[in-house]
């Protein structure tokens, strides 16, 4: 059969995989220190731009990713889940940083033990608080799990 | 007679008013005091005539409640606590009437994290680990004034040298933490391109950051008897470098913003604070010195060694947002002023007390003796004990006053430690400045106080 030079096949499964991984827009959850590092990420110098994630989302409802950056309080808690609820399917969530993956350094009365008590999480991104570098690092890794993963979510 | 019924009549009017949200409530509808976030209720209005009446300046002989606009003319709006312009986790509930602000009430606590509280369950050799994730804008200055107030329940001086790295630091993080507030303060009220310029100059500072703590923020590095380790090889090329180029880049600010139309409109003669009102609410900082008062607390109660560094404090007259952006990036070309003393004289010698009781060993001598392997082991387990007493010490961080004060029971951990955040008291300002003003101009103020939630909650 003849196929043109300027058309290409591919399965409805990669498409919308690929899709999904190019135009990933994160719903700004800045919460402490990791959200300096975040908007540092999405700065001159480190250009999310590259990974078509450079608009960060005021609006849940046009977002499929929360970056959970810096620590969660108790009081904060609620918020979170209510942000994450309104986010349109399918949606992902990284943990960014020690103390929103585990609580961190901060045992105590005030915070969440881990954002993943709450919601669930795909990425956990280590450090405290993880560079510009690390974030990438979470994001590409994501992008590997959808491309690999499950596609129905 | 007739004037005491129209009193009544008034007053039944009230009562009638307060039915109806009673009754509201118990057929389950929707009750404004008591919600799932605490109180959706704002304070009670208190006009000035019943103001007058409860401070006994006008006496009248029946209480009357007067009446005032229409409810219906007014709303109640929530900004945050997630919110893309509120500078962390601050949720702001705003009643308006058309576009104007008429009331605000800045509700906080979002991100606190007990820091006080586990401040008290590491000792004062980890201490600044913890305080130096208060505020995360200007880590530096939270683990100097911790380390300060330590050295001085102990009663030690530090080595030269450890000052003179302390000053700095601290001095470089001033600026990396004003250009962050150009920045976002830039980019809340649409000036996008400072938000890039602004986290493009921070980089060069970081970047240094990282070559001498090994961590971009939250470093850890100033800690009770000097600094964590020495400034790294070919230090001076890096910094010459910082003051190359910031001051080029600070060039190109004013050139984009200082003559431009839209930026002074947009901000001159608003949000003004007076002297009188910094006073009241206890403001420091930046915005104290834009309302047009000299006070820095590097010259009023110099630490490290301040005292002999050649600087100026720029102060300005509007109290405006303008004159809070612009006293900003004078102050950044003062702390240039200031590192640049401080490369040129830095001394040599020892970067930490040399009392063993509190520095442990270096790493080399635990190869080599078992006394120095102990010693270690002591302090990084028990730490060191404080003698009993209280004390406190403050500096001047990039948003103001930030003191410590610590008390201690003779042990090795301090029994209570509490920190006075610049940020906290700041933001006490807000309704102050909010009050009658568009909806609009609310977060141009918010972003001209520069309040770091971290350090608000802690």
């Amino acid at each position: 059969m003849y196929t043109p030079d300027n058309i290409f096949t591919t399965t409805i499964d990669k498409a919308v995989r690929w899709s999904r991984t190019q135009s990933m827009w994160p719903v700004t959850f800045g919460l402490a220190c990791c959200a300096i590092e975040m908007m540092a990420a999405g700065s001159a110098k480190y250009d999310l731009a590259r990974y078509g994630m450079e608009v960060f989302r005021a609006s849940p409802r046009q977002a499929d990713l929360m970056i959970v950056a810096g620590r969660v309080s108790q009081k904060m808690a609620p918020v979170l889940r209510q942000v994450y609820d309104q986010m349109a399917d399918p949606k992902w969530v990284i943990a960014m940083g020690a103390c929103s993956s585990t609580g961190g350094m901060f045992n105590n009365y005030a915070l969440v033990q881990g954002v993943d008590h709450i919601v669930p999480v795909d990425i956990y991104v280590p450090g405290c608080p993880p560079g510009p570098q690390s974030l990438m690092h979470g994001i590409l890794t994501l992008h590997e799990k959808i491309m690999d993963g499950e596609i129905n979510r | 007679m007739k004037n005491n019924n129209i009193k009544k009549s008034k007053l039944s009017n009230f009562k009638n008013k307060l039915d109806f949200w009673a009754t509201n409530s118990e057929e389950g509808g929707w009750n404004v005091s008591s919600t799932d976030e605490g109180s959706q209720k704002m304070l009670e209005n208190e006009n000035e005539k019943q103001i007058k009446i409860q401070t006994g300046t006008e006496v009248v002989d029946d209480f009357v409640i007067e009446e005032e606009t229409s409810d219906d003319e007014r709303m109640i709006v929530n900004m945050g606590p997630q919110h893309p312009s509120t500078h962390g986790v601050l949720r702001l509930q705003a009643e308006l009437e058309g576009e104007v602000v008429r009331r605000v009430k800045p509700i906080i606590g979002y991100l606190h994290t007990g820091m006080e509280k586990t401040g008290e369950e590491l000792n004062y050799f980890q201490g600044p680990t913890n305080t130096t994730r208060m505020d995360y804008l200007s880590p530096l200055f939270n683990e100097l004034v911790f380390s300060l107030t330590t050295e001085k329940l102990i009663g030690i001086e530090v080595p030269k040298r450890a000052e003179t790295i302390r000053i700095l630091m601290t001095e470089l993080n001033r600026v990396s933490s004003h250009l962050v507030a150009l920045a976002t303060g830039g980019m809340d009220i649409g000036a996008l391109s400072m938000m890039i310029f602004g986290f493009r100059e921070r980089e060069l500072i970081l970047d240094f950051f990282e070559k001498t703590t090994g961590l971009r923020m939250n470093h850890n590095f100033i800690r009770p008897g000097g600094v964590a380790a020495d400034l790294p090889d070919g230090w001076q090329k890096d910094v010459e470098e910082i003051l190359k180029i910031i001051p080029e880049k600070l060039q190109d600010y004013d050139d984009m913003l200082l003559d431009n139309p839209i930026w002074k409109g947009r901000l001159q003669n608003v949000g003004i604070l007076t002297t009188e009102e910094c006073f009241a609410y206890g403001i420091t900082g930046p915005s104290l010195r834009a309302s047009g008062y000299t006070w820095d607390l590097r010259k009023s109660q110099p630490y490290s060694g301040i005292e002999n560094y050649d600087f100026d404090i720029p102060v300005l007259k509007e109290g405006d947002v303008f004159a809070r952006w612009r006293v900003k990036v004078l102050e950044i070309f003062e702390s240039l002023k200031i590192i640049e003393q401080a490369m040129n004289n830095m001394p040599k010698g020892p970067y930490k007390v040399q009392d063993k009781k509190i520095t442990p060993p270096p790493r080399k001598r635990l190869d080599e003796s078992m006394e120095a392997l102990i010693h270690h082991f002591k302090i990084y387990t028990e730490g060191f004990k404080v003698p009993e007493g209280d004390a406190y010490v403050a500096v001047e961080s990039p948003r103001g006053e930030l003191g410590c004060y610590i008390v201690s029971d003779g042990s090795s951990k301090p029994y209570r430690m509490h920190v006075r955040g610049p940020s906290f008291c700041n933001l006490q300002a807000l309704p102050v400045i909010m009050t009658d003003s568009p909806i609009a101009d609310a977060v141009a103020a918010i972003a001209s106080l520069d309040p770091v939630i971290g350090d608000v909650d802690r």
